[in-house]
């Protein structure tokens, strides 16, 4: 295997590996097979397992996520593809209504082993209805579990949690680091969902983000290093589970924090997050806390009306700045 | 047709040709942001249906949709500007490519959820039925579109209330890169439908003008009479990828070569020719095209980026975009 590898081939190299493993793994999405995907993420797929196991689709998300859910009650663990989050809204009523209630309506007679992977986020210019991060979306929802990574290594591991995962799980991937790269992780590298990472260590304030933000905030710490203040990064990796234990532990070190989020602060899963630290590290603070989101409009086209929207690393550094001088 | 207006309907198809030409090369040179979906080889349905439509009749279409705003009454300058953000854009760089809106001329929008803009024609025509305004709606989508839920909901609710409205597929043969034919259970992906619905389905040329002018006309008329919606499957043919990162490499040769040797204008220059309008006529015509297009591609590059502020306008009906006090 290469030494790197780019957050857009970790996706379909996540997928192969369960492929392999266990042939109850089934892809299904508009222009995954031999196209190999909008975005390239299931390319090869197809070369390897055939259309048998990895199923075009005509444009039907209600279709492609209901069969996906008939499926996975019967025996096979399909990853369905919505090619754009804001797409998600198409095929809602399986993800809000159907999918997530079913073991719980059948008192655990029936469970839906199924991962719904998506495009996710902005910052491409690529206008209101293909530009959404929709995170929050699925967060709304009891029984969904959500993944979101960061790195190419987090896709890989993550997907295999996902795919293994006996609940269904809606797999976001950042559309703005397909093209990052990372070091390709060993085989059978599983990353538990739930489990944040401290992707760097500070002792003065700790900056929770989660995928296209973490890069932003890596950044932001780097330039806050220069002014002498350290901050300690936590990728969440997954809102569901949310790995609470991780940003207070991480509290216990800084007493400050900030998160940051593409999506508005309505509603935002920072809200979320900071509101189980007031309720539950309220006395690890020194500081107020402090969120960085994105606007609540809908994403514009042109490249100077998307900066203001979507969070950037200056907004992130004055944030910080100003909650380390509290 | 007189020949006057197939001259003027084939000069509004050049200069839309012309348009999604520069909208390729100005992507190419990096002024172009984001996305385009051209509809160089669509151009006939566009100007074809428009020419036998009210001028108040409703449009609505896809990311796909230069064409249609165009032949609704935008100009190549007000589109060019918007593509490359451009503050005199016509939907202020807000919207994009994907996005071309000209509400001035009840060209209600360019919606790139596949299918979305199917039951808004639907309301459109209801809206023009109950104010008794004799209006049409058309709802131009791909032949990808017939295959989504809110297709067949528009189809049946138009039906059972025998909406003025006209259901316009462009079959280009491809949702994004796949054939349609490979994920379709019938060979006319929109027309085989209607039947289904209780409503007229035919298929036309759509890469000849005159055909779709006629068959949207007599279509359109049978609407206004009161006697419902109709779909029209037009078959044509894209000459260009899905979008700009596709180079369609999935299309047989031969097939490609068949189509762009049926492409709209030869077909209606060939029509001039054939009713006696004289080769200058038809070369005033392309060149007066040209020159628009080139001063538009101008004008665009010289517009100023739209004001940061315009990000938080336009949200609330007071103009804003405060969700809170
Ligand atoms: C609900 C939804 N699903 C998927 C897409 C992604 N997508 C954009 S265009 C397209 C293909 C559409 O093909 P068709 O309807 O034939 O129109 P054409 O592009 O050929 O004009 C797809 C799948 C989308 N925009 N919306």
């Amino acid at each position: 295997m290469a030494d790197v590898i780019s957050y857009r081939e970790a996706v379909a190299e996540g997928i192969a590996r369960e492929m392999r493993r266990d042939p109850s793994v089934v892809c299904l999405g508009e222009d995954i097979g031999a196209a190999g995907g909008v975005f390239k993420t299931t390319a090869g797929l197809h070369k390897e397992f055939g259309s048998e196991r990895v199923w075009d689709t005509p444009i039907s998300e209600q279709a492609i996520v209901g069969a996906a859910m008939g499926a996975a009650m019967t025996g096979m663990r399909p990853v369905a593809e919505i090619m754009f989050s804001d797409f998600l809204a198409c095929c809602w009523d399986y993800l809000a209504n159907e999918i997530p209630k079913v073991r719980y309506m059948t008192g655990g007679q029936v469970t839906v082993p199924l991962v719904v992977r998506t495009a996710n986020g902005g910052g491409l210019g690529f206008g209101a209805q293909h530009s959404q991060a929709t995170e929050n979306w699925a967060l709304t929802v009891p029984g969904l579990k959500i993944a979101a990574p960061a790195t190419p290594a987090d896709v890989i591991g993550m997907m295999a949690a996902a795919i293994r995962s006996d609940d269904p799980v809606v797999f976001f991937e950042h559309k703005g680091l397909l093209a990052t790269k990372g070091a390709p992780p060993p085989p059978d590298h599983v990353v538990e969902l739930g489990r944040a990472a401290v992707v760097r260590e500070g002792a003065d304030v700790t900056l929770v983000a989660l995928a296209s933000m973490v890069p932003v905030a890596l950044t932001a710490s780097e330039r806050l290093a220069e002014d002498g203040i350290g901050v300690e990064v936590v990728d969440l990796r997954s809102l569901v589970p949310l790995d609470t234990a991780t940003v207070l532990a991480s509290l216990g070190r800084t007493s400050r924090l900030v998160t940051v989020e593409e999506n508005p602060y309505q509603g935002g899963w920072g809200a979320t997050l900071v509101s189980v630290v007031a309720d539950e590290g309220f006395g690890l603070l020194d500081a107020p806390v402090r969120r960085v989101a994105g606007e609540c409009v809908p994403l514009p086209f042109a490249d100077v009306l998307e900066e203001q929207v979507i969070p950037t690393v200056d907004k992130v550094v004055a944030a910080v700045r100003n909650l380390a001088a509290y | 047709m007189d020949t006057g207006e197939l001259l003027a309907l084939y000069e509004q198809m050049v200069l839309i040709r012309r348009t999604e030409k520069a909208a390729h090369d100005l992507f190419l040179q990096g002024l172009v942001k984001g996305t385009t979906h051209l509809a160089a080889g669509h151009e006939a349905i566009a100007v074809g249906a428009s020419a036998a439509l009210r001028d108040d009749d409703y449009v609505f279409a896809t990311y796909r949709g230069h064409h249609h705003a165009m032949a609704r009454g935008a100009t190549p300058e007000e589109c060019l500007a918007e593509l490359m953000s451009r503050a005199t854009g016509l939907c202020g760089a807000k919207g994009g490519s994907m996005h071309l809106t000209k509400a001035a001329t009840n060209m209600l929008g360019s919606y790139a959820i596949v299918g979305a803009h199917l039951p808004m024609a639907v309301g459109a025509a209801w809206s023009a039925k109950l104010r008794g305004t004799g209006q049409l709606a058309v709802a131009f989508f791909g032949d990808g579109a017939t295959n989504i839920g809110a297709f067949h909901e528009a189809l049946n609710l138009a039906a059972v209330w025998k909406l003025p409205v006209l259901f316009v597929c462009e079959n280009n043969l491809y949702m994004e890169y796949t054939p349609i034919a490979d994920v379709t259970a019938v060979p006319r992906p929109a027309a085989d439908r209607a039947p289904a619905y209780g409503i007229p389905g035919e298929v036309v040329d759509g890469n000849d003008v005159v055909s779709v002018q006629e068959t949207v006309a007599r279509l359109a008329r049978r609407a206004r009479a009161g006697d419902g919606p109709a779909l029209l499957e037009a078959e044509t043919y894209r000459h260009f990828g899905h979008s700009r990162t596709d180079p369609a490499t999935y299309r047989p040769a031969e097939e490609v070569e068949r189509w762009l040797k049926h492409d709209p204008l030869d077909i209606a220059r060939g029509r001039l020719v054939e009713a006696g309008v004289p080769e200058e006529r038809v070369a005033e015509a392309d060149e007066r095209a040209r020159t628009v297009v080139q001063e538009a591609v101008e004008a665009a590059k010289n517009a100023p980026p739209p004001d940061p502020r315009e990000a938080f306008t336009d949200v609330w009906a007071d103009g804003g975009a405060a969700w809170r006090t």
